[in-house]
């Protein structure tokens, strides 16, 4: 089936206002009628369900942590995008609007990109409002730095914490709103059903997961806004909590899933230290501006870094990028590390790392320098390694950071299920196969402050409020489904735990869909994940019960789904016969390895159905059409 | 709700209670040094004083509301404070605090006893009641006979310095906590103050245990 | 290395607690805390036994979530982490570890090392925000912010309300969370507008919680993950102090 994104046409220019204007409006009389459940409290999230009781919805919102402050948004260090052009260096809206869709690679729709540019600007205005507390200069102006690859500098940050001060701007936002009475607020509840009724999205099964407790929650729309799904490969710099639960029992209820293979590799993390590790800590690229990538020449070099003379090193970023260098883009910095270590170059325990070397700045700009600009970098990875980054080369190698892919919007970020609409990261609208620095931020902020509050009104003004309630046996049916799931989990008192399982789950996808993929690889996954899926749920071993607090259980679901949903990561990796973006086939790259795109078959965007486990998946294609930006290839040189 | 039934409106009155107590307690050190001048000096001092006539009442009414104020806030402070951790960690580590800190509570407790012994022994004369009787060549009351006599024994001198040590151990901590309950420190200061405030308390200690001290070893005699 | 654990264990709030002792053997130095207590969750498993429950989710320092008490220092012997921060290099073979939850009236516990701080919520709830209404605000560059004030906002938005503060405090007191939050919002022309019916709302919430006083201990700023200074406090003692006068009708959720 053809997919239609309902993107406006005309200028580009115009077209949100335009279609700000056609889309109908919700009385404010009759907006207290219309319930509305968020799931997630991240930017995405928190911003929706604050703005959205601020119009005078009644919003229910929900969390799996135990505050909405935690939501994962959290953890973003470096700063968020928007067009200001403070510094007068020929940003503009254009230009945004341009870097993300060649940054994408080409593979996002144009329209939303554009309005994703437009309202960036109102977002640091909001923020500033929040009392974010952006770095400002000494005249009390905001600051901004350059980031991910931009020529322009745009983005705005509040020292290493942004996500942290932007999403605590979100939080306090919805705080207010709770204490007016529009929104309540559920945390320590993970929703692990979509309602649907006649074809709409009508609520949400949840469990609390405290009490165990199974409980209906029912609304008049559902908007998901559940972050990323790159813990599929076990370890990645998510945090623990992350699934794909929320999207993919929605996809299994016929919502589609659009380009789950573009996954974001991030090039500067710390490397692996043992089979202990849980997860993967992250540090700012921003450590490539000064800090340069090498190997030892030699294969299964075991010398310490200082015994290893200049001529025996390969700055093989230096080498393959002459013009971008250290600083090539995400994908291919993580790439170029990747086949360093492949060819038993890598470095530190494991061989799974590359040095990233300060010693010439160290030696340039004096060690107090690079202290004043990466000091807390340098001490977190300190505590972490127990190196000193500034008397031997830091470790770093690319850890599995952000997933383009996401459930499948139209223009008004309405999945193909009425009713429920998706936000954030979740969904797959903006980044279209890879996404710049700076920008995640950005959408999570822009959907859920200024997009959805007018898209959800188009919806609701077309529906009656309250149709449905929770006592709709459609309700029941939901709750006695995932009552038996969890039961059948915990009976199988099998002898592999959780975790291993996991580990296994992450490590078919990190060597077989990670960084690289091939046919071979691929098809090898596919041939795996079943079997992995088989064993989980004869030999998995969840202990407790399910009316109470139980850690093991939520591991337990969460890897259920990672286990269904991987197989259609590897499918539609498959399938994608192309190189783009966060999406590298081996099959497809140039004389010199670099991505080749298919722009003749493949300009679509991959939106899959679900057709029952075990059963072929639809693909349905929604055409991408670039008419303000030239479809070019993507080079670095 | 009224401010000062918050918690930080009881610490404003505890800070400030203590703040009057603790320049109380100075002036009254200041005051004892009197006796260095014998006789003349402190009986002169202390015929000042009762001279104030209604003015004395005022000023002892005021100083009892103090104390009680102080004694009141500080045992609901503790108590409520007792109350928000109702079980207790089996390891506990400190890093900042300091013993005087953990304490104030005690201490305070045994120098509301002490001052109520102090002003049975000297002011009400309880212990002594011809305390009252003694007159000195001016016909005023003979303050310096009464201090020379009543740190005669060990014992009372003993309590005494004793009660001036649990005193510092209560300024050691009270004098910089009251400029932080009252908001007044800041990153530069709030050091200083930690220290200052201890050498003050020291100050206090010696300046008052200087008296008993100099009467025990016979150094100011009758 | 090989360690011994004294965990504390508790069903649920109602059940009866106490700490069990646990052995970790083959401890890597290079693992996180937390990661060797998975190991020792998978060891319980496999014995048929309930794994040990607590609080975690970035496990990187920045999210708050956990939240354990280490040989009797919260996020346990370093200085400026958070317990996922923390690893076992710190620690001696052979040594022993004794684990609790936050202890706090206002911290209920839910389960072994898990507690509920939904306290501190509500107490952002009560008034720790701007009351900025989506849209409809100047430019960001409308009203600049001396980079001074700017910088001291920052370093108290900088908390991650875990809750150390109160578990390190001998009064059990949420002071230094709160008055992080009164300044950084204080502190900008944005938020000051509404200073005195912040710090009196948010105040009150505090006290109605059950948190402990104030008696100026320190202990939380030693504690503090994020190095949030208890000359917050100050600031906060100084805000009130200012707000006391200027009556107000009623100020949002309680307030005096
Ligand atoms: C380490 C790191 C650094 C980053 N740095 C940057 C940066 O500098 N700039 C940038 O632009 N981007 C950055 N990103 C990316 C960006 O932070 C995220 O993409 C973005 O914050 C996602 O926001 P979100 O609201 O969509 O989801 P999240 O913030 O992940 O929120 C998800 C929410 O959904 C809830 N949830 C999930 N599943 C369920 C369920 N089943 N039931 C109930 N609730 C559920 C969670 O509780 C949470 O509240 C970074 C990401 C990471 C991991
Ligand atoms: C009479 C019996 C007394 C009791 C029961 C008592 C009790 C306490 C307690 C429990 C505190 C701790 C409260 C806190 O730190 O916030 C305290 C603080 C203090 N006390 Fe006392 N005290 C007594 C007498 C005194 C005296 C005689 C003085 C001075 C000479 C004094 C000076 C102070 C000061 C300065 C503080 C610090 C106030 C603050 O923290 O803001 N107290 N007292
Ligand atoms: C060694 C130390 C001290 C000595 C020698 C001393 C001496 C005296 C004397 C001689 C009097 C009686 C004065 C008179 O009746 O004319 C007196 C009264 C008093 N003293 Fe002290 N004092 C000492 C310490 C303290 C301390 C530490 C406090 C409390 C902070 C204190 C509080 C008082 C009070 C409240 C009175 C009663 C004042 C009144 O009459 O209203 N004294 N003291
Ligand atoms: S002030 Fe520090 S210790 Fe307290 S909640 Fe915030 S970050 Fe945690
Ligand atoms: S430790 Fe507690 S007593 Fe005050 S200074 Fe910190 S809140
Ligand atoms: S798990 Fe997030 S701060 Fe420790």
């Amino acid at each position: 089936m053809i997919l239609d994104g309902k993107c406006p046409t005309g200028p580009i220019e115009t077209s949100w206002d335009r279609h700000r204007f056609e889309m109908k409006l919700v009385n404010p009389a009759n907006k207290r009628k219309f319930k509305v459940l968020v799931v997630g409290t991240g930017l995405a999230g928190g911003a929706a369900a604050a703005t959205l009781g601020e119009l005078g919805y009644n919003v229910e919102a929900f969390c799996y942590q135990d505050s909405a402050r935690r939501a994962h948004s959290i953890a973003a260090q470096g700063g968020i995008n928007a067009a200001k052009n403070y510094p007068n260096d020929g940003d503009s809206i254009y230009r945004l609007f341009y870097d993300t869709i060649k940054g994408g690679d080409f593979r996002a729709r144009e329209a939303d990109v554009w309005r994703l540019a437009q309202v960036s600007n109102n977002i640091i205005d909001q923020c500033v409002a929040q009392g974010v507390p952006f770095a400002r200069d000494y005249a009390g102006y905001l600051d901004n730095r350059s980031f991910g690859g931009a020529q322009v500098s745009r983005t705005f940050y509040a020292r290493g914490q942004t996500g942290q001060q932007l999403l605590l701007g979100a939080y306090q936002a919805l705080c207010r709103q709770v204490q007016a009475g529009s929104v309540k607020l559920h945390t320590r509840r993970e929703m692990l059903d979509l309602v649907v009724v006649d074809g709409e999205a009508k609520g949400i099964t949840c469990r609390n997961l405290v009490t165990g407790q199974i409980e209906s929650y029912w609304g008049d729309a559902v908007v998901l806004c559940t972050g990323g799904y790159v813990n599929v490969f076990y370890l990645s710099t998510n945090a623990m909590g992350c699934s794909v639960t929320a999207a993919w029992r929605s996809a299994k209820k016929g919502a589609y899933f659009a380009n789950p293979c573009y996954t974001q590799i991030h090039p500067t993390c710390i490397p692996q230290s043992g089979d202990h590790q849980s997860k993967l800590t992250l540090m700012s690229e921003s450590l490539r501006n000064d800090g340069r990538c090498w190997v030892p020449k030699k294969q299964g070099d075991e010398r310490a870094a200082h015994q290893i003379p200049e001529d025996e090193r390969d700055y093989y970023l230096e080498r393959k990028y002459p013009s971008f260098g250290n600083l090539a883009p995400r994908d291919i910095a993580s790439r170029a590390a990747k086949e360093q270590c492949d060819d038993n170059r890598g470095v530190g325990p494991g061989k799974r790392g590359v040095f990233l070397d300060f010693a010439d700045s160290i030696k340039r700009l004096g060690e107090d320098k690079i202290r004043e600009r990466y000091g807390n970098l340098f001490d977190m990875y300190e505590k972490i390694t127990d190196e000193n980054g500034y008397k031997q080369p830091m470790r770093i190698y690319p850890a599995p950071h952000y997933s383009m892919g996401g459930l499948w919007v139209d223009y008004n970020c309405m999945s193909n299920v009425p009713g429920l609409f998706v936000l954030g990261e979740a969904n797959f609208s903006v980044h279209g196969a890879n996404r710049l620095g700076a920008s995640a931020l950005m959408q999570g902020l822009a959907d859920g402050y200024f997009v959805i509050p007018n898209t959800i009104a188009n919806y609701l003004a077309r529906i009656t409020p309250g149709k449905v309630k929770d006592d709709h046996p459609e309700f029941k049916r939901s709750r006695e489904e995932i009552q038996g799931q969890m039961d059948k989990l915990l009976s199988i008192k099998g002898k592999k735990t959780v975790s291993e399982l996991n580990r296994e789950l992450g490590k078919v996808m990190w060597n077989n869909a990670g960084m690289a993929r091939s046919e071979q690889s691929l098809k090898e996954a596919i041939k795996r994940i079943p079997e992995l899926r088989e064993e989980f749920w004869n030999n998995v071993n969840v202990t407790g019960v399910s009316g109470s607090t139980n850690q093991q259980l939520e591991n337990a679901w969460r890897l259920a789904d990672f286990l269904e949903f991987a197989e259609l990561f590897v499918k539609d990796a498959l399938h994608r016969e192309e190189s783009c973006g966060g999406h590298f086939r081996v099959e497809h790259q140039t004389e010199d390895g670099e991505a080749m795109r298919d722009d003749e078959n493949f300009c679509y965007v991959g939106a899959w159905e679900f057709k029952g486990i075990d059963k072929e998946p639809e693909l349905h294609k929604e055409p991408l059409k670039f008419e303000n930006v030239e479809l070019a290839v993507r080079s670095y040189k | 709700m009224q401010w000062y039934k918050s918690s930080l409106g009881k610490k404003y009155i505890m800070a400030v209670t203590g703040l009057a107590m603790v320049l109380f307690a100075i002036v009254h050190m200041l005051g004892n040094f009197t006796i260095f001048a014998g006789p003349g000096g402190i009986n002169a001092y202390a015929a000042g004083l009762q001279g104030l006539g209604p003015g004395l009442w005022l000023f002892r009414l005021a100083l009892l509301t103090v104390f009680l104020v102080h004694i009141w806030m500080g045992v609901s402070l503790y108590l409520e404070n007792k109350a928000a951790r109702p079980s207790e960690y089996a390891m506990k580590q400190n890093h900042r605090t300091s013993f005087s800190a953990r304490t104030m509570i005690w201490t305070g407790v045994i120098l509301g006893a002490f001052i109520i012994f102090h002003v049975l022994h000297f002011t009400v004369h309880a212990f002594h009641p011809y305390y009252a009787t003694f007159v000195d060549a001016a016909q005023r009351h003979d303050v310096y006979r009464m201090v020379v006599m009543g740190f005669q024994g060990f014992p009372m001198t003993l309590i005494y310095i004793a009660a001036m040590v649990v005193l510092l151990l209560h300024l050691a901590h009270g004098i910089q906590s009251f400029f932080q309950s009252l908001g007044a420190t800041n990153d530069a200061t709030l050091p200083t103050l930690e220290k200052g405030g201890r050498g003050v308390a020291v100050v206090i200690l010696l300046g008052f245990v200087i008296v008993p001290i100099t009467i025990f070893f016979g150094v100011i005699r009758l | 290395m090989n360690l011994t654990l004294y965990v504390w264990r508790q069903k649920g709030p109602k059940e009866k607690g106490s700490l069990e002792r646990y052995e970790a053997k083959h401890v890597s130095p290079d693992s996180s805390f937390l990661e060797m207590l998975d190991e020792v969750n998978e060891d319980l498993i496999k014995s048929g036994k309930d794994p040990i429950v607590f609080d975690h989710d970035c496990r990187e320092g920045i999210c708050g979530m956990c939240s354990q008490m280490i040989n009797g220092i919260a996020h346990g012997p370093d200085t400026e982490i958070t317990v996922c921060q923390l690893h076992m290099r710190k620690f001696k073979d052979g040594d022993s570890i004794y684990i609790e939850p936050w202890r706090a009236k206002a911290f209920p516990l839910i389960s072994d090392l898990m507690v509920d701080r939904s306290a501190f919520d509500r107490i952002i709830e009560s008034y720790g925000y701007t009351s900025a209404h989506t849209g409809g605000v100047p430019d960001g560059n409308a009203i600049p912010v001396s980079k001074v004030n700017a910088d001291i906002a920052m370093d108290a938005a900088a908390c991650i309300g875990c809750g150390a503060c109160v578990a390190a405090c001998p009064n059990a007191s949420a002071m230094l969370f709160v008055s992080a939050k009164v300044s950084h919002l204080g502190v900008l022309p944005q938020g000051e507008v509404e200073a005195a019916r912040r710090v009196k709302a948010m105040v009150s919430q505090m006290d109605a919680e059950g948190f402990g006083n104030c008696t100026n201990h320190y202990e939380c700023e030693a504690a503090c993950p994020k190095g949030i200074k208890v000359t917050f406090i100050s600031r906060m003692n100084r805000e009130l102090l200012k707000a006391i006068p200027q009556v107000e009708k009623k100020a949002a959720g309680g307030g005096f």
